[in-house]
């Protein structure tokens, strides 16, 4: 006999098994090996989660109870998805171009990037799925209790709620670890998809195995199996047409509106074309889910005692014939179909919460500053794994509440029907340009409340939260407002019942709302990019562009994306607008860019309210008006045409302009400098040649005189040679007749000399890592490290904070050293940045007196040593980068 | 749509690929169509021995795999041959 006990251990092992592969999955997609985890067979497999512990151990009772029924629950996907050219392609298409992270920042996105809609839909899939997960927690309990049972050495089984509990904690702790490890700008789980993937693989081959089992070993083969169903209580098929229809659509529209289902089917995609594999392999999974329900529950009706749980017959057909192997296989089975739902239902119903409930409300709660420094990722991932927790633990309290007692196919439509309330809105958005969100928001209320009234509430029995009399006689004595007999409809199945009035009515307000009411702008340029979207799938901009605001978006992106990635993707735009440095020019393009990104970690609607926040309204141009308006394609063409050459050429103007004016501000330096050096070379003259005159005609001086007017001498004579040090220098570097020698060393011992020998330490505060440093150079170390002192003696200088630091931060990145000197001072203002790295430019009136070519000489070396050097804004204080090949040979090249 | 005006005759592998996009479109209906045809067979049963073929759940069973089968067939077969042509101008083709 199978003991509970090395059940347990089979699950662990299975769970851990499960660990390593996400794992090893996560890595691998990590170091961007692993083109395999995004073939077309792992997205087909990964689509199975549709296939739940629902279908695992409920089909074969649904199945018992009405036979043939249960198939519609599959027909409906398979017919979806034979249609994949017309719906899922356009679906999968627009998640990837306006990149939606949820069903709810799909809809909230259509809808003029509304939150309140996405607030909404994230609620009402928050309530609606909490039964069905509450119904796979239910079927891993049963299934424990059943080997429980079976167990002889086991006197008091573990109580149904506390192997429920125990689940639903494991689930959210894998959940977590794997759902939750990074905010990916993508949103995707490479680990998550490939475990399911393989428990998809579990499931089908347990229920094959036990399928085979049952029709071979148990009844006899193919032809014995079918006189079997003819004896059987189900051989009759009697279908009511009005179930069998009803049954077939709602599984349909619950398969597009599922939130686990997008998750997967869109927001995990990695490429459109693996429709193409799945348009075939999917439906073939599902039929051969389906092949061996009605066997199995034929044999079970005959051969289990009266009274059995038809659910169960998965797994007592062949506990009760001594198949232990194939009985935990089949455990592993169901185990694996509820675990992968679960899972998946967790992080899209917790993307959902936090992009659109916890996150609005928490940048509302602290200012609504978008400019608030701090990074929001941590509020995020936790804002996450507390919704992961949160909605388990609901499923539990369902599970609780409605004592586990209902049939599995019963708790799971009442959940499709829930969903399917999004169907109207989702269908209307991608193929009617006339929906609007007053629309959407008004069919999707009226279909949550009565799946309310007449589905879900009812499903509690009917004393709990419904008195009976309501459910007899209706509200009030109203005898037509009777939950499950509406209208007087009394002859229905409560469940078609439910589909029938809450979609009619639901699309009925949903298209009379749409005409009554006239959109926004904004939705009706997101309504044409998705009705359209195969037409153009590249959006026109949508933002106009404020001046010099690059570095307030850029302080905002850091917190969202972090710092690094930020920092990168700006300086990715700002090259492809041919800029140098961090801060790309606003463009609408630009800006859309940016929304796009962000959209990817916080959803579409909070990524759109943080950039109006900075740039100001959004406005809809012409362009975009046109685009709406559909007008003739010339007038279209003629008139972005000029728009992009207009806003071209005011670009270049600007260009012009700034260089213009760069080119003005250092011809004012210049004479400037020019002063300035007349100023510095006269003056030390000055005192050399007054002092050697005092030397050369006073007798009577003493010889402590005689010594300090000579030394006075000596100090401005050093002084002049400095300064011409410092020229000859610069037109050394900038000539290229310098001669680099290369050594080797290491980096600390680099910083160690040229903090002494900037000798700050008694007015400067520097905080090193020294366990980052240790990286080994080879290059010009003398050079490197006169770039070092120069930046250092600069913080010195420059940085009047209170109690003034300094902070250096070096990181190994992409075969670069960079190493970031970042001060507590107020900074370099934003229209000095450009200036600071020209010859002869000084920041303001300068009190400590250089001549201006500190920077530019180090500019000239960073150069000479292949690497840059760059201000880095955004930063709290005057912040410099200067990044160095860590490969050999770079050195070499630079030199020639 | 309405705008771009696309040419009344095009070339033979163009047709083809827009006839195949059609087909593709049309599959699920009429999916959808056989998977409804088991109900016209559940008529009231003369008495229980008296059962036509159609009203056995065995033999809907085997029916509608077969079907389920060649639905899936087709699907792949369909999706060799389904090109994601320039999109704008098949849009415009069927319209």
């Amino acid at each position: 006999m199978v003991t509970l006990n090395v059940l347990v251990l089979v699950c662990l092992l299975y769970v851990a098994f499960l660990f390593a592969v996400a794992f090893g999955a996560d890595r691998a997609a990590l170091v961007g090996r692993g083109t395999w985890l995004r073939s077309p067979i792992v997205y087909t497999l990964s689509l199975s989660i549709y296939c739940t512990a629902w279908t695992f151990y409920g089909a074969v009772g649904f199945a018992a109870r009405s036979g043939l029924e249960f198939v519609t629950i599959y027909l409906g996907p398979t017919l979806v998805m034979i249609g994949w050219w017309w719906t899922l392609r356009k679906m999968v298409r627009v998640g990837r171009s306006q990149r939606i992270t949820s069903i709810a920042d799909l809809i909230s996105s259509r809808y003029g990037k509304s939150n309140t809609l996405a607030v909404f839909v994230t609620l009402v899939a928050v309530i609606g799925l909490t039964p069905y997960i509450a119904l796979q927690l239910q079927s891993v309990t049963l299934s424990f209790a059943t080997f429980a049972e079976a167990d002889p050495f086991t006197d008091a089984p573990p109580s149904q709620q506390s192997t429920a509990f125990w689940v639903a904690a494991g689930l959210a702790v894998f959940t977590i670890l794997f759902g939750t490890r990074n905010l990916d700008a993508n949103e995707r789980h490479h680990g998550v998809v490939m475990a399911i993937a393989l428990e998809a693989v579990v499931k089908l081959f347990a229920l094959l195995a036990v399928g085979v089992f049952v029709v071979w070993g148990l009844a006899g083969g193919v032809d014995e199996i079918l006189t079997r169903i003819d004896a059987s209580p189900i051989a009759r098929w009697e279908v009511p047409g009005s179930r069998w229809v009803g049954l077939t659509l709602l599984s349909a529209a619950a398969f597009m509106c599922l939130p686990r289902m997008f998750q997967v089917m869109v927001v995990e995609s990695e490429d459109e074309d693996h429709l193409r594999m799945a348009a075939w392999a999917f439906p073939t999974y599902l039929m051969l889910m389906s092949l061996f329900v009605v066997p199995i529950a034929v044999m079970g009706l005959e051969l289990m005692p009266e009274g059995a749980n038809p659910d169960l017959f998965v797994l007592t057909l062949p506990l009760m014939n001594g198949q232990e192997g194939l009985a935990i296989l089949s455990f592993l089975g169901g185990f694996s179909s509820a675990t992968s739902m679960v899972i998946v239902a967790a992080i899209a119903l917790s993307t959902m919460v936090s992009n659109h409930i916890v996150m609005p409300i928490w940048l509302w709660s602290t200012g609504g500053g978008a400019m608030v420094s701090g990074d929001v990722r941590s509020v995020a991932l936790l804002a996450r794994r507390l919704s992961i927790a949160v909605i388990l633990f609901l499923g539990y309290c369902y599970f609780r509440l409605s004592g586990g007692g209902t049939a599995l196919a019963a708790i799971g439509l009442i959940s499709f029907v829930g969903v399917a309330q999004f169907l109207p809105a989702l269908m209307g958005g991608l193929f009617w340009r006339g929906a609007t969100r007053s629309g959407a928001l008004a069919g999707l209320s009226v279909g949550f409340v009565l799946w309310l009234y007449c589905l879900f509430l009812p499903s509690f029995g009917a004393s709990e939260i419904m008195p009976y009399s309501v459910m007899q006689n209706g509200p009030f004595g109203i005898g037509w407002l009777r939950p499950q007999a509406l209208f007087g409809a009394d002859a229905m199945d409560p469940v078609i019942h439910a589909v029938m009035w809450s979609l009619l009515l639901n699309t009925c307000t949903f298209l009379g709302v749409s005409l009554l009411t006239l959109p926004k702008p904004i939705e009706r340029l997101q309504g044409a990019q998705f009705v359209n979207v195969f037409q153009h799938s590249q959006t026109p901009g949508s933002w106009s562009g404020g001046l010099a605001r690059s570095e307030d978006l850029m302080i905002m992106s850091q917190r969202i994306m972090g710092a690094s990635e930020a920092q990168a993707m700006f300086s990715r735009e700002a090259r492809k607008q041919g800029i140098a440095g961090y801060l790309p020019e606003p463009t609408p393009d630009f800006l859309q860019t940016l929304e796009r990104e962000l959209s990817g970690s916080v959803g579409a609607a909070t990524a759109h309210a943080m950039i109006s926040q900075i740039v100001g309204r959004a406005t809809v141009s012409v362009e975009d008006l046109m685009a709406v308006a559909d007008e003739t394609a010339q007038i279209m063409e003629y008139s972005s045409k000029l728009e992009a050459k207009t806003e071209e050429q005011a670009r270049t103007a600007r260009q012009l302009r700034e260089a213009n004016e760069k080119l003005t501000l250092i011809s004012v330096q210049k004479d400037a400098f020019l002063s300035q050096i007349s100023h510095e070379l006269r003056t030390p003259m000055t005192s050399i040649r007054a002092f050697s005159e005092i030397l050369r005609d006073s007798d009577g001086l003493s010889e402590a005189d005689h010594s300090k007017y000579a030394s006075i001498i000596l100090e401005e004579a050093t002084r002049l040679t400095r300064l011409l040090d410092d020229l000859l220098d610069l037109s050394v570097l900038e000539n290229g007749q310098v001669v680099l020698n290369s050594q080797t060393g290491e980096l600390s011992d680099m910083l160690d000399r040229a903090i002494s020998a900037a000798g700050v330490q008694d007015r400067l505060r520097i905080h090193r890592r020294r366990e980052a440093e240790k990286i080994m150079l080879h290059t010009d170390l003398d050079r490197l490290a006169q770039v070092f002192i120069n930046l250092i003696s600069n913080a010195g200088k420059y940085c009047d904070a209170p109690d003034p630091a300094l902070t250096i931060r070096p990181q190994a990145e992409n075969g670069n050293l960079v190493v970031d000197f970042i001060d507590n001072g107020p900074g370099i203002p934003t229209d000095q940045q450009a200036m600071i790295f020209e010859k002869f430019s000084r920041i303001g009136q300068t009190k400590a007196g250089g001549a201006g070519l500190g920077l530019a000489i180090c500019r000239e070396i960073m150069g000479r040593l292949g690497g840059d050097i760059t201000y880095l804004p955004g930063q709290e204080g005057a912040a410099f980068r200067v990044v160095l090949p860590l490969r050999d040979g770079t050195l070499a090249q630079a030199a020639q | 749509m309405s705008a771009k005006k696309s040419p009344v005759f095009v070339q033979r592998r163009t047709y083809r690929r827009r006839r195949v996009a059609d087909g593709a479109r049309l599959l699920p209906v009429f999916g959808g169509i056989l998977f409804l045809i088991p109900l016209l067979w559940g008529g009231e049963p003369a008495g229980p021995e008296a059962a036509p073929e159609g009203g056995r759940t065995a033999w809907v069973m085997t029916y509608l795999f077969v079907v389920w089968f060649g639905l899936a067939v087709l699907s792949g077969v369909l999706a060799r041959f389904l090109v994601a042509e320039d999109e704008g101008n098949e849009e415009d083709g069927e319209s």
